[in-house]
């Protein structure tokens, strides 16, 4: 029981080490499909956005860790 | 027919990416064998593979049923908070603000966990079961990796090669040497593959929105050089940062 707790959390941190960076990866990506499936945003511009995305998201973390 | 951008691409990031997690798993079943006996560490690390083996033989054709538009993006999703992740921890390790991951600190500290086992009846098996789970956990990131970068283009064959030949070096290089390789530059390779499994993430959720990226598998090296830019930056900027920096 123990090796399997083990093994499902060192799935889940695969994925989520600061949840912060998680949570806000993840809210980038909805509000983007969102963009694309809903406001027929073109595919190109929104794979653009979310690159811009992501890069933000990464120094801003970065920062706020280094600065803590 | 794959192109050389996402076959040489693919193979770097599953070499690189498992290379980090065996050397991991390596450095455990190494203090198991050095420390107890090599027995319950080769029967813990086997035990460990054919696990994964069979996780991978049952669970990897049911990929093969998904369209490739959502695979694309479920992996996209996944690679990129993967990837991320990684480059974050990098890049703070990179600039000072978090302590290096030291491959002779894990050894010291799994040798005196297992010294202090020794007297017990069941040392054996405690001993067993670090290696098995030292293998199991590093190795359950091996094949998240490999199934990542390799099925969105069909390639998880060249990607689980890139892979194999990481074992076959670290098991190499580790049996000749016989310690913990304390050499390998971790962060630097942690720092690479995060870029790397980042790039692949951001393409494959554009491709998996129906991005027609400009140069096809091309995309890849420019989204790749802009992370590589800006991750660089970012680590002098957090190196100024940091409130010790800011001090002096």
């Amino acid at each position: 029981m123990t090796l399997l707790r083990a093994i499902l959390a060192e799935l889940l941190a695969l994925f989520v080490d600061d949840s912060r960076l998680a949570l806000q990866v993840l809210g980038l990506v909805c509000a983007i499909t969102a963009l694309v499936k809903l406001a027929a945003l073109e595919p190109l511009l929104a794979s653009a956005l979310l690159l811009i995305g992501c890069i933000c998201i990464l120094v801003a973390s970065v920062l706020h860790r280094a600065k803590s | 027919m794959p192109t050389f951008t996402a076959l040489s691409s693919t193979v770097t990031a599953a070499f690189l990416g498992s290379l980090v997690e065996v050397v991991e798993a390596f450095t455990i079943v190494l203090a198991v064998g050095i420390t107890r006996s090599w027995k319950p560490a080769l029967i813990g690390a086997g035990l460990a593979l054919a696990l994964l083996v069979g996780l991978v033989v049952i669970f990897g054709p049911l990929i093969a049923l998904i369209p490739i538009h959502l695979m694309q993006f479920v992996v996209g999703v996944l690679l990129l908070m993967f990837g991320m992740r990684w480059l974050r921890k990098a890049i703070l390790r990179a600039a000072g603000v978090i302590a290096l991951h030291d491959e002779a600190m894990a050894f010291a500290k799994e040798t005196d966990l297992l010294t202090r086992q020794a007297a017990e009846r069941r040392a054996d098996y405690l001993a067993g079961l670090a290696a098995f789970k030292a293998v199991l956990l590093e190795g359950v990131e091996v094949v998240f990796i490999v199934i990542a970068v390799g099925t969105a283009r069909g390639l998880t064959l060249y990607a689980g090669l890139g892979a194999l030949a990481a074992v076959i070096l670290v098991v190499c290089v580790g049996a000749i040497l016989h310690r913990p390789l304390t050499q390998i530059p971790e962060n630097t390779l942690k720092f690479a593959v995060g870029l790397m499994l980042t790039a692949f993430g951001v393409f494959w959720l554009g491709e998996g929105l129906g991005a027609d990226w400009p140069g096809a598998d091309l995309a890849l090296l420019y989204i790749l050089a802009s992370l590589v830019a800006v991750s660089a930056g970012t680590v002098s900027l957090a190196r100024r940062a940091t409130p010790k920096a800011r001090s002096l």
